[in-house]
């Protein structure tokens, strides 16, 4: 079970003054955020704010400075998350780019490939989008059908993707796709590829979802004969599978699995901070706010060592979904909503209805327990 | 780490030193003397004593994996309470006598009293060290069936102060911190036993732990687990770096968190297990048992919880909703320990 171990670290050397900067820099934003911008936490899109956020050198921050990072570390890179993500930031338009599309394409792609999306990605720029379920496909992921055929051009793309967040507002989806049929009697997870495709190529049409709140925040994205340059391919051909499975350390994580309903408890805390009585029922949030927090860092030096902590990975995130989940009935049974104040009513009455999400997005909680049965020797 | 090797060293000691033969005659009131003699052999006692002070000098830090192997065997012999014993004997500046030593604070049950030589008791931050034969003991157990004794006092043998550090509520927070990391280690002897089961007991025409639902069940064991350890790890770094009195957060969150593993872990390890889990013969009790009582000891959830909360709603901060930081991110991160320059 050594896939279950945490290693603890202490924070990096300057973390107060890299939180005083944050802090100074989100108090000059922040007087534009509603209730409901804060609520959506990372799910808020915000061009302006990005480009922001990039400007200060906080997107891609551990990226080499050729290609517009500030080589700096994964534990500082983890505080900007923290702080951003304590204040509700709309930080949507950056937040897949910086996480996931940056660090694959900085890991797997080629010198043009870096030079041509990561300065974009770091000056916020340039937003990404992930292309993975399907109509069909969610947790069987590998049985996913979108492909791209070998032309004498480069790639030709026809499929379908599905939830696919803020891909209408995006530039660039990062697909996994099938390049090559699955071998007769082999395993499903050869032949697929990750390719890079430009949301405004002919062929693509990108229809909104509506969701449950009234918002149109995923969406379903058709591909019909679009043609992809030889340069599409991130990786290797046919090694779909393992790299987009070796991301997932830096996807589940992150304390985006822990504080997507943060604002919420801070507005608890302001709103209850003179009800004694509350104070068994908070502390006990506070004590598990402040455990997962533990994790999650860990992780992040984890990373930082160069570890691949994809299973512990998926335990933070399962742990953390359920508390980000829970907080909304937490300060319910804390006060009635019509008690509350309006902010947080505004907040609690987004969260109830978004909440349901936490443990979908990133990987099913099923699917995050069943890593955890395997490592366990179940599976 | 040195912490890891000494575990090492220690879960060998261990496997002969609590199986379950002794653990069952311990629980029947017989002071396993053969399991402590080869403990105490590996000078573990004065772990948390200064080398100035002849001990090892270690910190809380190293010695958590240590209470974990200690509290994934069940071990039935008082070397935590040893160990937590000498630690405030040192700090209070009295020399730490031979043999089982043992603490509570005024007022509380003394774990393991009426088989200690010597007795640490802890009123506020004045020390006081007894010889157990000149005090008048009422015995009781926790559910572990583990010794817990009332003394009526008598004059001590030595007294001494605790450092501001410590605090006035020290032996609660230690005894909060070692329990903590107890837990998380009888956690781990509890998942490993119920994982050992749901590989091995077949029904329907297979192991049962090829059902989702049993691995989903036991995937929420580990990850309590796992939640345990690095909170006690957390909370023991806290205490190496600011003393335990302004640790006294962070030892709080541990103990919450270990506490509803307790629970949580012990559930599921018993549906797991079935009745088989439920009798005498199988080990499983030795530990459910164990979670079950140490989660009460050094304060419940709902008494650190409390004392979070009052500390988070309490903390200085001019700070609403509307503006950045709130006031429980304000209070979380002030707690950061920035290494030394």
């Amino acid at each position: 079970m050594t896939g279950l171990r945490f290693d603890l670290r202490d924070p990096p050397h300057g973390a107060a003054a890299l939180r005083a900067e944050l802090r100074a820099f989100i108090a000059e934003h922040e007087h534009r955020w509603t209730p409901e911008v804060r609520a959506r936490s990372w799910m808020g899109f915000d061009r302006d704010f990005t480009r922001a956020v990039g400007a200060r050198g906080w997107i891609g921050m551990c990226w080499p400075k050729q290609y517009g990072g500030a080589e700096r570390s994964f534990l500082e890179r983890n505080i900007v998350l923290e702080e951003l993500l304590a204040a509700g930031a709309p930080v949507g338009a950056h937040w897949i780019g910086d996480r996931q599309s940056g660090p694959l394409i900085l890991r797997l792609g080629t010198d043009a490939q870096r030079a041509k999306f990561l300065p974009g990605i770091a000056r916020g720029d340039l937003a990404f989008c992930i292309g993975l379920s399907e109509p069909d496909s969610g947790s069987d992921l590998a049985s996913l059908r979108t492909r791209a055929d070998r032309t004498d051009t480069g790639w030709l793309l026809n499929g379908r993707k599905i939830w696919t967040t803020f891909g209408h507002l995006c530039d660039w989806m990062i697909a996994l796709v099938r390049t090559s049929p699955a071998p007769e009697g082999g395993s499903r997870h050869q032949g697929l590829s990750q390719v890079l495709v430009d949301l405004r190529a002919p062929g693509v049409t990108i229809r909104p979802i509506r969701d449950l709140v009234g918002e149109e925040g995923f969406n379903e994205i058709t591909f019909d004969d679009v043609r992809l340059p030889p340069d599409a391919l991130v990786g290797t051909e046919g090694a779909g599978w393992a790299q987009a499975t070796s991301e997932l350390a830096f996807e589940r994580s992150g304390p985006d699995r822990y504080m997507s309903s943060h604002p919420l408890l801070e507005a608890g805390m302001a709103a209850l901070r003179d009800d004694p009585a509350t104070a068994p029922a908070l502390g006990r949030e506070v004590a598990r706010l402040w455990t997962l927090r533990a994790m999650s860092t860990a992780i992040a030096g984890m990373l930082q060592d160069g570890a691949d902590p994809v299973r512990q990975a998926a335990l933070v995130k399962d742990l953390g979904n359920d508390f980000e989940q829970a907080l909304p009935g937490a300060m319910r049974a804390l006060r009635d909503v019509d008690d509350m104040p309006e902010p947080m009513r505004r907040m609690h009455a987004y969260l109830t209805q978004i909440t349901p999400t936490f443990s979908l997005r990133g990987g099913t909680r099923e699917i995050m327990r069943g890593i955890i049965a395997r490592e366990l020797g179940l599976r | 780490m040195i912490g890891d090797e000494l575990a090492d060293q220690l879960a060998r000691a261990l496997s002969d030193a609590s199986d379950v033969a002794t653990l069952r005659a311990a629980e029947s009131g017989a002071f396993p003397q053969a399991a402590w003699d080869a403990l105490d052999a590996l000078g573990l006692g004065a772990a948390l004593v200064p080398d100035a002070r002849g001990g090892a000098g270690l910190g809380f830090a190293e010695i958590a994996p240590l209470l974990e192997a200690l509290g994934r065997a069940g071990a039935p012999v008082p070397l935590a309470e040893g160990i937590g014993a000498a630690a405030l004997l040192a700090a209070a500046g009295i020399d730490v006598p031979p043999g089982v030593l043992t603490f509570a604070a005024a007022g509380v049950p003394v774990p393991w009293g009426r088989h200690a030589a010597h007795v640490v008791v802890v009123d506020g931050a004045r020390v006081a060290l007894h010889a157990a034969a000149s005090l008048r003991w009422r015995e009781a157990m926790n559910i572990a069936r583990e010794a817990r004794d009332t003394p009526t006092m008598a004059a001590p043998i030595a007294e001494g102060t605790l450092p501001n550090a410590w605090g006035n509520d020290a032996a609660r927070a230690l005894t909060a911190l070692l329990r903590s990391a107890q837990i998380a280690g009888a956690l781990q002897g509890a998942l490993a036993l119920a994982v050992d089961h749901a590989n091995t007991r077949k029904q329907f025409g297979r192991p049962i732990g090829r059902f989702q639902a049993v691995q989903q069940q036991l995937a929420v064991f580990a990850a309590e687990t796992s939640a345990a350890s690095v909170a006690a790890a957390a909370a023991a770094r806290a205490a190496d770096a600011r003393g335990l009195a302004d640790a006294a957060f962070e030892i709080g969150c541990a103990k919450v968190t270990a506490g509803e593993a307790a629970a949580k872990g012990a559930a599921i390890a018993h549906q797991v297990l079935a009745a088989m889990g439920i009798t005498e013969e199988h080990a499983l009790h030795h530990l459910t048992r164990r979670l079950w009582s140490w989660r009460d000891e050094g304060g419940s959830e709902r008494f650190w919880s409390a004392r979070i909360g009052a500390l988070v709603q309490g903390a200085p901060c001019g700070a609403t909703v509307q503006s950045t930081p709130g006031p429980l991110w304000t209070f979380l991160t002030s707690r950061d320990q920035e290494p030394a320059a």
